[in-house]
């Protein structure tokens, strides 16, 4: 039997069960230990594991990211936090040019098995640089995995699976969805298999891509609209390594897509899901592709950001516009 | 700053001579002789094109091979770029050195025995994972291994130097930082770095000592970083484990075959180095204290003319990487749109022949 837990109790759940399942695991970065974490997802787990496994660290992301590269290359497996993913930057060299490729550069002699994990995306009325979704990024970067969780079940799953993984995995937690709703959780360890996409919903006349935050108001779109249009919606739920067989299989059922992300629309991953399936599925396609996504503006503040975040309406009217093509 | 021998090979008053032996003095000598060669034959093999571009290391072979030497066999080095000399110590064949530089990664691939990091090009960036290889040996309670990072005098302007220090510092970690101070950041001088009176002194502002020494004293930095070493395995009370050593020295040459020093810095500024160099310094001790004699440094010449020269034939006859290799290593396992890349590029090599492929 689980538990009804939110998806920010999932991560906490799950980085518990997996630092109690295997002592080479540890939390690292700004007000992880005594304060539990901004969102409390390490809440419980310093008077649990002690400070050598839930560490408190200086405010330094390239020293948090860097120094954790260096524990993941001696063998151990930290998951270090960054408290918001707009303050990844200060750690972006760390990131691409070590974590991604210190399997490479070494050819094989050292790996870096760690974690970084962030609260991601918008809509929670936070200040300037606390709701950025620059997923793109690290999905650029050749070496790293990306995740990016929709439901308490996979956060919980995909996290320990991204902690047993042997490459670094960039671990994106949307933020809007929390606390938004529960779901059962397993007691115990188990894995959400990284590289698995999800549909949530089948349908026959248009598929849907989208994922973490945007898998919600995506769904919510296609039962009002259920009456006349018939929507899969596919929760990718790892956009590195990407699940292209569900993606493609979903649009050669359907013949139509929509992609549905709050990260600006220029280079974002819906513009690799497009010409993924322009190049796989091309006869298939009977209209043209549409992306529903934020505007390739910087995040607006929070009088601003429910125009920016794609909401029922306008994934509706989005999804509309390319099954009336 | 700290000195045992002066610019004639001779010990200065009140200097101690560090605890080595006749034996690992010439084979001191012999390494930082080997270092000089290799370093000319490296420019020469750039200016041929048999290699790519190059960072030399003459003038800093007391600083690089006096600082390996001083660790223990399970102690861990970090190297930037730069550290051919050192690398060969900790046990990095030279050929691998010539190999990474010629463009094939295996060239970074260290041996499986060898405690050696691989080399890092951003700069100051290796400093973080030296601290977090030394924080996680310290947390796996292994109390007898200390991780001796190299850096430059540019590297302690950037950031993650001043993270990777502060972490170090505030976690106790068994680290030693050894700034190679060559005087210049590429064209940037030293002073064009900090205002601080030396880089030794930062140390102090993470909390634990910073020590400057004669980088071209090859016997000087032996005994700070041994002591380094010790004092990160086991310190004295109310002491923290890491230490700075500032090793003030001089590139001879470029920063790397890519620039041309003549357009920043004077040509009497080199001469006055010279004057410093480390291998008379140390050839000169080992004269006058009876180590060494002519023949043997004849000797060693041959010997290691013949050992750089077998490196370069080994590099030179080892094939080029097969271009699958590019797709390895990425993940510990192929994801399923790279294999389909490599897929179709190996058909592309089937229908085109690899010497069609590549630039003549």
């Amino acid at each position: 039997m689980g538990e009804n837990l939110t998806l920010v109790q999932a991560v906490r759940d799950g980085l518990r069960d997996e630092m109690a399942e295997d002592d080479d695991v540890l939390v690292m970065g700004e007000d992880v230990g005594k304060n539990g974490g901004v969102f409390r997802a390490t809440e419980g787990l310093y008077d649990e594991f002690g400070e050598e496994r839930v560490i408190d660290t200086p405010l330094a992301e390239s020293g948090i990211i860097g120094s954790a590269i260096g524990m993941a290359a001696y063998g151990l497996k930290p998951v270090p936090e960054i408290q918001f993913s707009g303050f990844m930057y200060p750690g972006f060299d760390q990131i691409v040019s070590h974590m991604a490729r210190l399997r490479t550069r070494s050819r094989g002699r050292f790996t870096c098995p760690m974690v970084l994990r962030a609260p991601f995306g918008g809509g929670i009325r936070a200040p300037e640089h606390h709701s950025e979704s620059k997923e793109a990024f690290y999905v650029h970067e050749a070496g790293l995995k990306v995740a990016i969780p929709s439901t308490p079940h996979d956060a919980k799953g995909m996290l320990i699976a991204a902690i047993r993984d042997p490459d670094p995995v960039i671990f994106l937690e949307p933020k809007k969805i929390y606390r938004a709703f529960r779901e059962e959780v397993p007691d115990g360890p188990y894995e959400v298999e990284l590289g698995e996409a999800a549909v949530r919903r089948e349908g026959s006349d248009v598929s849907v891509f989208t994922w973490g935050a945007m898998t919600r108001p995506t769904l919510e779109a296609a039962e009002n609209m259920a009456d006349d249009v018939d929507v899969e919606v596919v929760d990718l739920r790892t956009l590195s390594p990407l699940d292209e067989e569900t993606v493609v299989a979903s649009f050669e059922k359907t013949g139509r897509a929509a992609i549905v992300h709050e990260a600006p629309k220029t280079a974002g991953v819906g513009a690799e899901l497009t010409a993924t399936l322009q190049e796989e599925a091309l006869l298939h396609q009977e209209a043209p592709i549409k992306r529903v996504t934020g505007f390739d503006v910087p995040f607006p503040l929070a009088a601003l950001e429910d125009y920016h975040l794609p909401e029922p309406e306008r994934i509706e009217s989005g999804i509309r516009e390319t099954v009336e093509f | 700053m700290v000195r045992v021998l002066n610019e004639d090979g001779e010990v200065v008053d009140g200097a101690e001579v560090p605890d080595l032996d006749g034996d690992e003095l010439v084979e001191m000598y012999r390494t930082m002789k080997l270092a000089r060669r290799f370093d000319e034959r490296a420019v020469s093999l750039q200016r041929q094109g048999r290699i790519g571009t190059y960072p030399p290391l003459s003038g800093q072979e007391g600083a690089q091979v006096g600082s390996a030497m001083a660790l223990g066999d399970d102690d861990w080095m970090v190297p930037s770029y730069r550290e051919h000399a050192a690398s060969l110590v900790q046990g990095l064949p030279l050929k691998q050195t010539l190999r990474l530089w010629m463009g094939d990664e295996n060239g970074a691939r260290v041996p499986e025995d060898v405690n050696l990091f691989t080399v890092a090009v951003p700069i100051a960036s290796q400093i973080p994972h030296a601290t977090g290889l030394a924080w996680a040996s310290k947390l796996k309670d292994e109390q007898d291994k200390a991780f001796l990072c190299y850096f430059g005098d540019g590297a302690t302007s950037e950031g993650d130097f001043h993270e990777g220090l502060n972490f170090a510092g505030v976690f106790d970690t068994p680290n030693v930082f050894f700034c190679n101070n060559n005087q210049w950041a590429i064209s940037v001088p030293r002073e064009r770095q900090t205002a601080s009176k030396t880089l030794a002194q930062k140390a102090e502002a993470y909390g634990f000592e910073g020590v400057q020494v004669d980088g071209m004293d090859p016997l000087a930095v032996y005994a700070v970083t041994k002591a380094a070493v010790e004092k990160a395995k086991e310190p004295a009370e109310g002491e923290l484990r890491p230490t700075m050593i500032e090793a003030v020295q001089y590139r001879f040459g470029a920063h790397t075959t890519a620039d041309d020093p003549s357009v920043y810095r004077e040509e009497e500024e080199v001469e006055e180095w010279k004057a410093k160099d480390p291998i008379p310094r140390l050839e000169k001790y080992l004269q006058r204290t009876d180590r060494l004699d002519d023949e043997t440094i004849t000797d060693i010449e041959a010997d290691v003319e013949d050992r750089v020269a077998d490196a370069i034939a080994a590099a030179e006859e080892t094939p080029r990487p097969d271009p699958v290799e590019m797709f390895q290593n990425v993940y510990a396992e192929m994801p399923g749109r790279l294999e389909k890349q490599l897929e179709w590029f190996q058909s592309i090599r089937a229908e085109h022949g690899d010497e069609a492929l590549l630039e003549d």
